[in-house]
């Protein structure tokens, strides 16, 4: 209905915001006549939404028509960020941050510049930054995701580490078994994902292109191709992690500086 | 403060050792001489320091003083891995790996890319009362035949010293007493020096040459098990 009204592609995304914002408001009514108010709550976060959106959008439109390179160097701060981010998670594990930092961008890395080279991500600032900062954020989330597992695992398991270490084992035999399941938890919400892809959800990119007119055949190959990237992130980034995390909790005695208490 | 002087250079000792954590001592500058083939015996109340004690043996914790001599090195000298083979440890609780019997006692050679015969971890198992369980399930057994289990994986790497922390204490009335006289057999038999903390003052006088009382971190005194037990 409201194509009939706007012709500009920007007046028209700008009357979409209108209604899905009036439509949240509705919500928020419906909510604050059962006795649920969060009016104040709603409002701010649907402005500051709003703002955050469209400053983002100004500033991909400012830096689009800039050098490859510039993409590189956004994603290098993105990766910064997102170790901070993962370190939050990993509290207790000594190393944190350069471990998430060391996983996210070797992990992350990686899949970004294979598949740049490979030409499955455009070079031009548009496709790089947004599939860029997905592969991040799901190296993120992977980490995060592995770091605590292993810290848990390594935890309730410090009697049968410290047994494996007075039989005589490395370090990293003692915990390899912890490291397997903090991998294997990290990658099995990315395998459901796959698994249901298509008959339980249809994901953003997909949806996207299918909104921007794409064909649903592209749409729906490409969807698999960004979900096969985030499956390998995920992995990469989770075994890297773990595996440099796995050193950083023994002493150069191979004593184990975790306890069961913490 | 040692009694029962012998000609022989001591298999393991510890001078000064002392561990602090946050400021708080664990371990209190302990210095205890073992000869080769005696049980030394280390009784304490909960708390005394006597389980901190043997981590510091088999540098599971660094000592913030002193340090543990094996045959007279300095076991800072020996790497790690292979200090801990040389001086093995029984724990309180088995803490048995996932799999079968044989995959837990196989453990400690295949570290050092050894594997242990069929026939020899037979022996193995038959020398802690356990025979023809080789294939068994860790997670069927009982907690006495956890306990073998984990002393026959323990005796695998062939150790020269054995540790044993309080090894009886988690199990019933019959499984300690099949445990407590098994270990007592296979330590006779073998020769093994051995340092074995309990809070039981009847097992130290059981199983010790000698008895080392601790109390608050520090060693109060050694002695035969009567005079120590008994002062």
């Amino acid at each position: 209905m409201l194509n009939h009204f706007f012709t500009d592609p920007i007046h028209l995304a700008a009357a979409q915001a209108l209604v899905a914002g009036l439509m949240a408001v509705g919500m928020m009514l419906v909510a604050s006549w059962s006795g649920i108010h969060l009016e104040k709550e709603i409002v701010i976060a649907l402005l500051r939404g709003l703002v955050q959106v469209v400053a983002v959008g100004a500033v991909l439109l400012f830096i689009f028509d800039g050098p490859t390179v510039l993409g590189f160097v956004i994603l290098a701060g993105m990766m910064a960020l997102a170790a901070k981010t993962a370190e939050k998670r990993a509290r207790g594990l000594p190393g944190a941050f350069k471990v998430s930092l060391y996983g996210i961008a070797l992990g992350g890395g990686l899949v970004i510049v294979l598949m740049t080279w490979a030409g499955v991500i455009d070079t031009r600032l548009s496709a790089l930054i947004p599939l860029g900062s997905m592969i991040i954020a799901n190296s993120m989330n992977a980490t995060s995701l592995a770091l605590d597992r292993f810290q848990g695992e390594v935890r309730s398991h410090v009697g049968h580490i410290e047994t494996a270490l007075a039989l005589g084992a490395a370090p990293k035999t003692a915990v390899r078994p912890f490291a397997q399941a903090a991998v294997r938890a990290s990658l099995i919400p990315r395998i459901d994902s796959l698994r249901s892809l298509g008959i339980v959800w249809i994901p953003g990119v997909m949806t996207g292109m299918l909104l921007g007119g794409s064909q649903p055949v592209h749409a729906a190959l490409y969807q698999f191709v960004v979900m096969a990237m985030i499956l390998t992130v995920s992995g990469l980034t989770s075994i890297i992690s773990t595996l440099l995390i796995a050193a950083h909790i023994f002493t150069p005695a191979e004593q184990l500086v975790l306890s069961a208490t913490d | 403060m040692t009694s029962l002087p012998t000609s022989s250079s001591p298999k393991l000792e510890t001078r000064g050792l002392t561990r602090a954590v946050e400021g708080k001592i664990i371990v209190d500058h302990v210095d205890i001489k073992v000869f080769p083939a005696e049980v030394m015996a280390v009784v304490g109340p909960s708390g005394a320091g006597k389980s901190s004690l043997l981590r510091l043996i088999n540098r599971l914790d660094e000592p913030t003083a002193g340090a543990v001599y094996l045959d007279g090195v300095d076991y800072r000298q020996i790497p790690p891995r292979a200090l801990r083979r040389r001086v093995g440890m029984i724990m309180q609780m088995p803490f048995l790996f996932p799999g079968t019997v044989a995959e837990n006692i196989r453990f400690g050679p295949r570290q050092r890319d050894e594997d242990l015969s069929d026939a020899a971890l037979e022996r193995l198992l038959t020398r802690v009362g356990l025979p023809g369980f080789m294939e068994r399930d860790v997670a069927r057994l009982s907690g006495g035949e956890a306990q073998r289990v984990a002393i026959a994986r323990a005796l695998a790497n062939d150790p020269e010293v054995l540790l044993l922390d309080e090894p009886t204490s988690a199990l019933d009335d019959d499984a300690k007493a099949v445990v407590e006289a098994l270990l007592n057999e296979i330590i006779r038999a073998e020769g093994l020096t051995c340092v074995w903390v309990t809070h039981d003052r009847a097992q130290a006088a059981r199983m010790g040459d000698r008895v080392a009382v601790m109390e608050d971190a520090k060693l109060l005194r050694i002695a035969l098990p009567e005079e120590a037990l008994n002062a």
